[in-house]
């Protein structure tokens, strides 16, 4: 009516209308369900009927997305380092601090494929390097997984090989006493929405803030759930260091305990289980292994510790009276364990020294209290609403166009849906994502497989370089999230420098701190600049169903709302422009453009069966209807407590994987819930950071660390945005830039918040929004102090994935970011031996205010 | 004649930001004629959030107050507006884009200090309840459609139905005393203005304790009970709402398993958590 026309598109906090007016976008909005969209299911419930509001409910960083079109650091042309010369001196050692100069798509696009050429020629396969972060615009087609992926197979890569982030503990530890390794050890979810709200009287948050991250993906949907609970009275319970956005809302008792000392909690309320006789003795009897065992280390008879209430305190911080209140409750209540913010899975409390103690934890918890019977599972109310899953559209992680059946999940649907030219790397080389830098330092590297095929995928190793490989001299960088993101981030600027690293081509969308280490930057558009489609929280693969944290399902096109900024292209025509000088252009595009590469994966779903795709494109998005009552599935895990059949539509463990009949009993070597793991056993007990059974170690970023401790005495918590997604939307001018609780004004800089108690700013003379030093031996980070009763003594909490890396002088011959980068302060030890799992999430530092007169920009 | 008002539930606001990105998503940039001119990129919004958090870890209070124009019905700015600033018939302020620009004095003519200045265009600014959208039929402003835990609603009701509402649901205005009217009210609002005293309460020696459940707590002043309370099973105890340096208050806690205890506490500017006690 404003002469705007409105278009659709999808973003990794939900899905937007979104209107344009004169090739200009004016506003995006939320996605209210009109009468003739699918009817929304209902729960009855203790005798109130539950319905969600008809309206698709998404998150800031998706309310940001105008302001970073338009972001004041968009790249708009190509551009090479001012001194580097491909046919002269490279000046590697300059990389990020020489400026740049805008030069042709044609120069840029010759200059890439010239080198790809002499790679190939000079020093033979795995010279060239690709490097992408782990999250990316929403779409099936522009996706990592899908262009990206497709064009790295047809030029040969050393792949970089991502950890495990999101799911460490559960990854590396959890696993091994359940199984579940495609979902990389998370429980899963169905049908517990209508359990929990029917059964459950308790909700144990446990390292859980799902009003932060919603689960992955899914805007606020849990949200209106969780408030039904609080309706309908069941209680919480929030165990956190940090009194999160969850438990303000929703109330409830808060224990705040140490970073990283979880499991010592955990064991104590087992110890109390035991000792006063209140877990489920039947479950434990016959869904479970390896009890006696366990129960002989919980009373201390094996290694002279009982593990005490009292013997925990001096790890966690909790007094001991309040863990046997909390262990009774907890026995006396059907109870849901909201492990990560998940609900089942996630939480930066697996993503620390400890993690995989924790999250093996969380399992035994409830393998003691009958997990799987009515009401007592893992969540919040964040997963398994009564959605249709029998519906097809391919998730993100199905592959896109990439013809890649090894690295994707293509081959499970997608590839026989679409049928569509296979692609492959050759290359078996491989570098684990965590260890990049000290690959290209060093020259060798060794990692472990994030690979959920089985259990024992975890335990072989790669090395780098393979034999006959070369080591790695380009690097192709597709976005630049480093420094916010990856485990002792700073390293990475040595690696940028270094001399065996001949060439970089960054392929990014915006400035961001890494962008400028390349020597040439090519200038990519948001998905707002081209076509897409993908179906709203749509992962697939690991992410199985996980859709089902949405009230509605929504598939929805991706329009190209406006023509690309300034001379930026589509990932994907980056990509063609490059193989075209390759001569393998059409091999690439099967002679397809995005929009028709849209259209095939249109016609691959089910979509078809319900509108046509003249219609989808008008209307821009589809709500599949709900599952009928009688189609609904059964409560996840009550086939396991029961001992029938399964019978949820979880394609694992893979039919060899079953010990006994296939379909019955789970995927461990028993079939059943193993208290002492014989995987890990198996594995062999040479491994002191992670036996087969789940010994209590104190974390090394923990007063543990000694002498460390004395030198940099808080814990600092770094764990998700909740503004941003990831590096995603912070900075750049960014709306999200003056919310207060995502970065803070001062003198005309957006500073990143340090979350601290009163008592440890007063022990150093810090007032509120004071500048501060935050430090330790691996680096120094420039934050605003923003002091809160809502986080106990000694513990400190930023947010990891600052977007801004911007190095000032510290008046003391070093550097020191302003732009918040916490990640250059984190350890970059592994989450145990052998494995590839970072272990970031909290780490020691000292603090000190930061006299303002002594920094100078670089 | 039905007008707007808008309604803010204090106790469902945990500062998402949806409702203020809403707003800078709709305006920055964006110009309405005859309702408003766009609001500066930063440093600008029109819809703040203030916060509190108060207590000590494990008993602590947060509350988030949503603050925008209130849309008064006796206001200021519209009295010292001189035609610059109009009440529409629906309830609706609008700042006018054209006359009152370098209307500084406007900034300070509200006592909420819900007028932005926009340095830039020379314009006094505010929250418009997105009256450009609801004349082209939009059933709500956007941070209303944007708010994920319902804590902010719209509604369009008669003045009389309103404080039919108002009553039945104790709903309260920022500052009554400034006698301006405001059309935007708030629910739980003492849970942002008010405090609490709480404790935890334990028996037994350091190295083995127990929390005390169902202990009686009696809160009272000068004789007269406030309130009275059970402590949970972890031995707390809590009293809201209570008005801020409101003085001295005496606990009284009886349980079977203790002899009977008597506190004074007195409360100042913020929330006392008295901590464990024995
Ligand atoms: N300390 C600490 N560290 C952590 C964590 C923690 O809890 N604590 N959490 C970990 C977890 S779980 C995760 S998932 C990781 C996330 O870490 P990353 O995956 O590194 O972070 P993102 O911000 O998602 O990075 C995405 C990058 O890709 C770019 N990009 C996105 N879309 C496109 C596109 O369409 N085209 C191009 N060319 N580029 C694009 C973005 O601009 C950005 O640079 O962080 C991990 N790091
Ligand atoms: N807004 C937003 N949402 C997101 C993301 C984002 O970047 N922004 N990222 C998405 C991704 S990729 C993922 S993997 C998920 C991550 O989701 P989660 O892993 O669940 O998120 P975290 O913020 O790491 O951790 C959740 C809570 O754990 C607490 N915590 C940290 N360390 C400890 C500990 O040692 N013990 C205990 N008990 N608690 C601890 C933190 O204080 C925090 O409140 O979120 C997803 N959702
Ligand atoms: S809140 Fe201030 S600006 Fe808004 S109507 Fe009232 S007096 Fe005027
Ligand atoms: S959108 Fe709602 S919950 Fe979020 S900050 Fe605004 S009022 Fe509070
Ligand atoms: S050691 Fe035992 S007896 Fe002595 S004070 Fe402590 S609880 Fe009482
Ligand atoms: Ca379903
Ligand atoms: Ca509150
Ligand atoms: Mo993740």
């Amino acid at each position: 009516r404003d002469g705007t026309v409105r278009y659709t598109t999808n973003t990794n906090g939900g899905p937007l209308f979104v209107y344009v007016k004169d090739g200009r976008i004016v506003r995006t909005t939320p996605i209210d369900l009109q009468r003739d969209d699918a009817a929304s299911w209902t729960i009855h419930a203790r005798g109130r009927r539950f319905s969600p509001r008809r309206i698709a409910t998404v998150s800031p960083h998706a309310l940001a997305l105008r302001s970073m079109v338009d972001a004041k650091n968009r790249l708009l042309y190509p551009m090479k380092r001012v001194d580097f010369d491909p046919n002269g001196q490279r000046n590697p050692h300059t990389r990020g601090i020489s400026g740049y100069e805008r030069i042709s798509w044609e120069e840029a696009l010759d200059i890439v494929s010239a080198e790809i050429k002499r790679m190939k020629r000079e020093h033979g396969p795995g010279a060239i390097a690709i490097y992408h972060s782990s999250h990316h615009q929403w779409g099936n087609v522009g996706y990592y997984l899908s262009a990206l992926q497709r064009f790295g197979n047809l030029i040969g890569y050393t792949r970089v090989h991502l950890n495990p982030d999101s799911w460490e503990g559960w990854y590396w530890g959890a696993q091994h006493h359940y199984g579940n390794s495609m979902r990389l050890g998370t429980p899963g979810g169905y049908g517990l929405v209508e359990d929990c709200l029917k059964e459950c009287e308790q909700i144990v948050f446990w390292s859980s803030d799902p009003e932060t991250t919603s689960g992955c993906y899914a805007g606020f949907e849990g949200t209106e759930r969780r408030l039904w609970a609080k309706e309908l009275g069941i209680d919480f319970i929030h165990i956190d260091p940090h009194y999160n956005p969850t438990a303000q809302l929703l109330g409830g008792r808060w224990m705040p305990l140490r970073p990283g000392s979880d499991s010592a909690l955990a064991l104590a309320i087992m110890n109390v289980w035991v000792n006063e006789n209140l877990y489920d003795h039947d479950y434990v009897a016959t869904r479970t292994t390896g009890f006696e065992e366990w129960r002989a280390y919980l009373l201390g008879e094996t290694d002279g510790v009982a593990k005490t209430p009292e013997w925990q305190e001096a790890e966690t911080g909790v007094a001991a009276r309040e863990v046997r209140a909390l262990a009774r409750r907890w026995a006396a209540r059907k109870t849901y364990l909201a492990a990560g913010g998940g609900g089942q899975g996630l939480g930066g409390a697996g993503r620390n020294p400890t993690g995989t103690q924790w999250a093996r934890s969380m399992i035994l918890l409830m393998a003691m209290q009958g997990w799987g019977k009515p009401g007592i599972n893992f969540g919040n109310l964040q997963a398994a609403t009564p959605l249709d899953m029998t519906f097809y559209f391919p998730g993100y992680a199905e592959g896109g166009i990439s013809g890649d059946l090894h690295w994707t999940a293509a081959a499970i649907s997608n590839y026989n849906r679409m049928p569509h030219v296979l692609s492959m790397n050759p290359i078996k080389q491989m570098i684990p994502r965590q260890k990049l830098a000290d690959a290209i330092i060093d020259g060798h590297s060794t990692g472990y497989s994030w690979d959920g095929v089985s259990l024992e995928a975890q335990f072989v190793p790669f090395h780098y370089p393979l034999p006959g490989h070369s080591r790695v001299h380009m690097l192709y960088r597709y976005g630049a999230s480093s420094f916010g993101t990856m485990a002792n981030s700073q390293r990475m600027v040595e690696a940028y420098r270094h001399e065996s690293l001949e060439f970089v081509v960054n392929q990014s969308i915006w400035h961001e701190g890494e962008t400028l280490f390349a020597d040439i930057i090519l200038p990519a558009c948001t998905m707002l600049e081209r076509w897409d489609i993908g179906e709203w929280a749509g992962a697939g693969a690991y992410g199985h169903h996980i859709q089902e944290q949405l009230n509605h399902r929504m598939i929805v096109m991706q329009h190209k709302c406006i023509e690309p900024l300034g001379e930026s292209k589509s990932d994907y025509q980056i990509f063609l422009e490059i193989l075209q000088r390759l001569g393998l252009g059409a091999v690439f595009s099967e002679g397809c453009s995005e929009l028709d590469w849209c259209k095939r994966v249109f016609d691959s779903s089910d979509l078809p069966n319900h509108i046509s795709w003249q219609a989808f494109l008008k209307k821009g998005y589809f709500v599949v209807p709900p599952a009928s009552e009688a189609q609904r599935e059964p409560a996840y895990f009550r086939w396991f407590a029961e001992d029938r059949p399964k019978d949820v539509p979880e394609p694992l463990p893979l039919p060899s994987q079953y010990a006994d009949t296939f379909g019955k009993g789970l995927q461990t070597p028993s079939g059943k819930l193993e208290f002492v793991s014989q995987t890990l056993r198996r594995a062999g007990e040479d491994n002191p950071e992670r036996q087969a059974l789940n010994h209590y170690l104190s974390s090394p970023e923990g007063p543990a660390a000694g002498e460390r401790f004395e030198r940099y005495p808080l814990q600092l918590l770094s764990s998700h945005p909740r503004y941003s997604f990831h590096t995603y939307s912070d900075g750049k001018g960014s709306f999200i830039d003056d919310l207060g609780d995502h970065r803070i004004l001062k003198q005309g800089y957006h500073y990143w918040p340090l979350r601290i108690s009163p008592q440890d700013a007063a022990a150093r003379g810090i007032g509120q929004h004071d500048l501060v030093r935050v430090f330790n031996e691996r680096g120094a980070v420039l934050c605003a102090a923003d002091i809160t009763p809502l986080i106990a003594p000694g513990i400190l909490k930023a947010f990891e994935s600052s977007a801004v890396y911007d190095p000032i002088a510290d008046g003391k011959g070093g550097t020191i970011d302003r732009g918040g980068c916490v990640n250059l302060l984190t350890s970059p030890r592994p989450i145990v031996k052998g494995s590839s799992g970072m272990a970031s999430s909290s780490c020691l530092v000292q603090l000190e205010k930061w006299m303002e007169t002594s920094a100078c920009p670089v | 004649m039905k007008k707007w008002n808008l309604i803010i539930d204090v106790d469902r606001c945990h500062n998402c930001g949806n409702c203020v990105l809403t707003n800078q998503d709709e305006h920055v940039g964006n110009t309405f004629h005859g309702y408003t001119a766009p609001q500066p990129r930063h440093d600008g919004a029109w819809i703040r959030i203030r916060s509190r958090a108060e207590g000590q870890p494990p008993m602590v209070a947060t509350a988030h107050l949503p603050t925008l124009c209130n849309h008064c019905d006796n206001a200021p700015c519209v009295a010292a507006g001189r035609g610059a600033v109009v009440k529409r018939q629906d309830g609706i302020v609008i700042f006018d884009p054209q006359l009152a620009k370098g209307r500084k004095d406007l900034v300070d003519a509200c006592p909420y200090g819900a007028v932005h200045w926009n340095a830039e265009l020379e314009l006094p600014q505010i929250w418009i309840f997105d009256a450009h959208l609801l004349d082209q039929g939009w059933h709500q402003p956007r941070c209303v459609q944007a708010c994920p835990t319902g804590a902010m609603q719209a509604v369009q009701l008669t003045d009389a139905e309103m404080q039919e509402q108002v009553k039945q649901d104790q709903l309260q205005v920022l500052q009554p005393e400034l006698r301006t009217q405001p059309r935007v009210y708030y629910r739980h609002l003492t849970s942002y203005t008010h405090c609490f005293i709480g404790g935890s309460l334990f028996t037994g020696e350091q190295c083995h304790s127990e929390c005390v459940a169902g202990a009686r707590v009696r809160l009272s002043r000068d004789g007269h009970t406030l309130g009275e309370t059970h402590s949970d099973d972890f031995g707390d105890f809590r009293f809201s709402g209570l008005a801020r340096n409101s003085g001295r208050y005496r606990l009284d806690i009886e349980h079977a398993a203790t002899c009977p205890v008597s506190l004074d506490v007195e409360l100042r500017e913020a929330s006392v958590y008295m901590g464990a006690l024995r």
